[in-house]
């Protein structure tokens, strides 16, 4: 049997990530009861190999990997032999003497997940590489709109605003929502759209006014770097956060708001909306380990659904 | 088994049960599975009427406790046994002190009852834990014994036992099924 | 001055090819007959040889066609011996029918004094199986801001004057390295590419760049600077030369300016001819190259004009790259891919097998057209004349085997790919410098 990666939503059909939010629906007792552990994956040894500092998701696959008994191991780029200069495929060789069963990665370049799993044996869990894909945080966003809406997503509509030109999370969730039959809208500038901003199957509007007819409005975190004279992107943070800064006036009643975090208040976010205890933010991170439990163990498990006939 | 055969069966298991029971806990049937499951809702109703009191009930699902998962394929490769669809787990009483008695449709390798005894345990701590099968048909893999049996059932290793359910499959009835001879 | 070629010397070729279809463009040849080399170069069709070491090849369903030549390659010496050197370059272009190579100057040093294209000089004469010649920077150290002695360098003996490698960003210097170099009547060759809107860009703008979050390299980037390089060339007068065209809006350029009477010549890679920017959602590094894939549409266009002789010529821009330079994500790979071995298979399997191009005109835009561009001798099938040719199988299919590269690099856009068209034998200066008869 092949080995199963996790690189891109391309990776996944409506059924597999179907399965994937029931598997993590599964699992949510289990994080609730006393025993938050289960030994399903004892015995298997994750890797964690993160070159960009994350905090968030890397405590989450942590506790993850954690939570379902398997030995887990942190690689942060920082302060390893990364920073003597080894190169990611001799990094991804030497880990290989740890047989890992699946090695989560996350790199600023895009293709490093590619990389590594043409280079291992072991399963690839892309937790974001460059501004490509990060498909963990799509299922969990998945989810936490399921818990949030109902497990009926389709027909439901989606605004996202912001960076889409630059975000590995836009890129996922754009194919993720879509896949479940979602509508979804991208309201940005221009200049951070992609070019050819139609072969994502997206509605496109500049006018953030345009989020007003949505179910959810997802956020995205607006870099300061993009103002920066050598970029131009936008003139000035103070201009976007004019236009595009979601505030409660440009919010319906019963609007669900979302964000991937970390959230920058007052620029994409008010501060109002961040501490309105109706947003979906926090749901979001707690989603996360859930989710994060269910693609370890479907990693290993795999997709194939079969009910059991024989007792045991 | 006929339908009839099998709610006398039930019936039978139900008394048991109640016999058995010294009030060393609180009796709680709790089902594996979905026909264990659906057993369980059964025996539930069956000793509840004849206690004369309601007694609890859960379900439980043992995908992320069994012991195949963690075991080594190739390139992590799951033998091709595996891969239950996984179902809820709940469990809505108090499990510390209770008496649980598990119940599944058909007890073979005992591999699925030592997973949810080992479930049970992530959750609480029960005072006793009890086992009632439909069916036990032999070739056991662990030192595992029911404490109610419906019919034991000899058979191949080859055969497979279908329990059918209303509640799944229309119909209540066990079948033995043999594999198709060879033709050549 | 004349551009010149140094080749390493050896055995004069004996030998005879039966019933071989011989393709000569130039002479308005295409029948099948006996071709005889006698001491290295093309003996009268009836002639019997002479000579005792008399190799008879069988020549049924193969083709002789002129010898190619590339006018963009890429020989990494001095400076990058590991990934390429004219002794592995060489045999590369001989496995791919080439009988005369010209290498860029963007090494280390850089080609931009006569010494260090006399160094190259004398290195070819000891190691190059395949001729070489040499282009000289249009500016010291490819800085983009003062011009080297064209003069002397093309007493040197260089082809052509290019920066390729980096664009020369500033209109002046292109204005005047057209101004300076008629004096050689040597021509300048542009890598078109506005910096600006290049920034940080590993594959074309487009479709696929979007779904990938790759940092585009628009298609305007290169048209824009192609249009401004030959309205400056129309200004000037002089000769230029479009490296690796890639986009429908050069073609348009070069139409125009071929139009209103610019000495204006250009080029295109194989891999423009046969790939498109659909590849990339591999991610495979061998495939990041700049100018980048793009999209079928200009493909297309591309393949046309190559038909049509708007574009001039098929020249390889074979880029070899270290193995730590490519086997790393494909946003910090390194750009090209090598191009000499496969550059006839490939544009034969995706082209001329389709239908879209005649192995007659191919032949005569690796071979006969870029000689003429580069001011040497042309490769002919006359009789008399200097024995530079190669026979291809065009039914032979083979599959490109990444590590069986005689290139000492191994980055190839076709690794592990079937190609239908193979160059089995290759005569060049009169030497016989690669067989695969098989």
């Amino acid at each position: 049997m092949a080995k199963r990666d996790l690189l891109s939503m391309d990776d996944l059909s409506r059924a597999d990530v179907e399965l994937v939010l029931d598997t993590a629906e599964s699992f949510l007792p289990v994080l609730h009861r006393e025993i938050k552990k289960v030994p399903t994956l004892r015995g298997r040894t994750i890797i964690n190999l993160f070159y960009e500092s994350s905090t968030r998701t890397l405590a989450s696959f942590e506790l993850a990997g954690k939570r379902l008994s398997a030995d887990v191991m942190n690689i942060r780029a920082r302060g390893s032999s990364v920073d003597k200069g080894e190169s990611l495929k001799d990094t991804t060789l030497t880990l290989s003497a740890y047989s890992p069963d699946i090695i989560v990665v996350r790199h600023p370049q895009i293709g490093a997940c590619k990389l590594v799993s043409a280079c291992s044996a072991a399963s690839v869990v892309n937790a974001g590489d460059g501004k490509h894909q990060h498909p963990t945080q799509c299922l969990l966003d998945l989810f936490t709109m399921r818990q949030a809406l109902g497990r009926e997503l389709d027909g439901r509509s989606v605004a996202i605003v912001g960076d889409i030109l630059h975000s590995r999370v836009a890129r996922s969730d754009i194919q993720g929502f879509l896949m479940m039959g979602m509508e979804v809208t991208l309201v940005a500038p221009p200049t951070l759209l992609p070019h050819e901003v139609e072969a994502l199957g997206a509605k496109v509007s500049f006018d953030i006014a345009d989020i007003r007819e949505a179910d959810v409005v997802y956020l995205l975190r607006m870099q300061t770097e993009r103002q920066d004279a050598g970029a131009n992107f936008i003139p000035s943070l103070r201009e976007y956060a004019a236009l595009y800064g979601v505030t409660p006036e440009r919010l319906r009643a019963g609007q669900r708001v979302m964000h991937p975090g970390p959230i920058n208040r007052g620029v994409e976010i008010s501060a109002a909306v961040a501490d309105d205890p109706e947003t979906l933010i926090e749901q979001q991170v707690e989603s996360g380990l859930a989710v994060r439990m269910a693609i370890l163990y479907r990693t290993i498990v795999g997709m194939d659904e079969r009910d059991d006939e024989e007792g045991a | 088994m006929t339908a009839e055969q099998m709610r006398r069966t039930l019936v039978r298991i139900a008394h048991e049960i109640l016999e058995k029971d010294h009030g060393a806990g609180t009796l709680a049937i709790v089902g594996i599975h979905t026909r264990g499951a659906f057993l369980a809702q059964r025996l539930r109703g069956l000793v509840g009427e004849f206690a004369g009191r309601e007694v609890p009930s859960g379900e439980l699902d043992i995908s992320f406790y069994r012991d195949d998962v963690a075991s080594r394929g190739v390139l992590g490769a799951v033998p091709s046994t595996l891969n239950p669809v996984v179902k809820d787990t709940s469990l809505p009483f108090e499990i510390d002190g209770a008496t649980v008695v598990l119940v599944d449709d058909v007890l073979f390798s005992g591999r699925t009852i030592r997973a949810a005894v080992d479930a049970l345990f992530d959750y609480g701590r029960p005072v006793r834990i009890q086992l009632a099968v439909l069916i036990d048909r032999g070739h056991r893999e662990l030192p595992i014994r029911p404490d109610f049996v419906g019919k034991n059932l000899p058979t191949a290793l080859k055969e497979r036992i279908e329990v059918r359910m209303t509640e799944a499959d229309g119909v209540d009835e066990v079948v033995v099924v043999r594999p198709p001879r060879s033709t050549d | 001055m004349t551009a010149r070629l140094w080749a390493a010397g050896g055995k004069a070729a004996d030998l005879v090819v039966r019933s071989v279809r011989v393709v000569d463009p130039q002479e308005g040849l295409d029948e099948v007959r006996d071709l005889a080399v006698a001491r290295g170069r093309i003996a009268a069709a009836d002639k019997a040889t002479v000579g005792k070491d008399l190799r008879v090849v069988d020549g049924r369903g193969l083709v002789a066609l002129p010898g190619f030549v590339d006018l963009h390659a890429h020989f990494r010496v001095p400076g990058r011996e590991d990934e390429e050197d004219l002794v592995t370059a060489t045999a590369a272009a001989a496995a791919g029918g080439y009988v005369a190579v010209f290498g860029m100057a963007n090494t280390d040093p850089v080609v931009d004094t006569a010494p260090v294209l006399r160094s190259l000089a004398e290195r070819a004469q000891r190691e190059a199986s395949v001729a070489c010649g040499f282009f000289a920077a249009v500016t010291r150290d490819l800085a983009g801001r003062q011009l080297t002695e064209m003069g002397e360098l093309a007493a040197a003996g260089a082809v052509g004057f290019s920066d390729d490698g980096r664009p020369l960003e500033s209109s002046l210097l292109v204005r005047r390295a057209l101004q300076y170099a008629k004096i050689t009547g040597r021509f300048v060759a542009i890598h078109a590419q506005d910096a600006s809107l290049t920034q940080g860009g590993v594959m074309h703008e487009g479709a696929v760049s979007a779904r990938l979050g790759l940092v585009g390299l628009p298609a305007v980037a290169e048209s824009l600077d192609v249009g401004r390089a030959l309205e400056i060339a129309a200004y000037e007068g002089g000769r230029i030369h479009v490296c690796h065209v890639s986009v429908r809006g050069s073609l348009e350029h070069i139409a125009r300016a071929k139009q209103a009477g610019v000495a204006v010549t250009a080029e295109v890679a194989p891999h423009h001819l046969c790939l498109t920017d659909e590849e990339v959602r591999s991610l495979d590094p061998d495939l990041k190259m700049n100018p980048p894939l793009r999209p079928e549409a200009d493909r297309k266009a591309l393949v046309e004009a190559l038909r049509e002789g708007l574009l001039d010529c098929v020249a390889t821009d074979h880029a070899p790259h270290a193995q730590h330079e490519k086997e790393v994500p494909f946003e910090a790979a390194a750009f090209g891919t090598i191009g000499l071995e496969t550059a006839f298979a490939a544009i034969h399997t995706a082209c001329v097998l389709e239908g879209d191009l005649s192995l007659s005109v191919l032949a005569e835009r690796m071979s006969q057209g870029p000689a003429r561009i580069a001011g040497i001798p042309v490769p002919t099938l006359r009789a008399g004349a200097p024995a530079d040719f190669c026979l291809v199988d065009p039914a032979r299919t083979w599959t490109v085997d990444r590590q069986a590269q005689r290139s000492r690099s191994r980055n190839s856009a076709w690794a592990g790919r079937d190609l239908t068209g193979k160059v089995v034998l290759t005569v060049a200066g009169g030497r016989l410098v690669w067989e695969d008869v098989g």
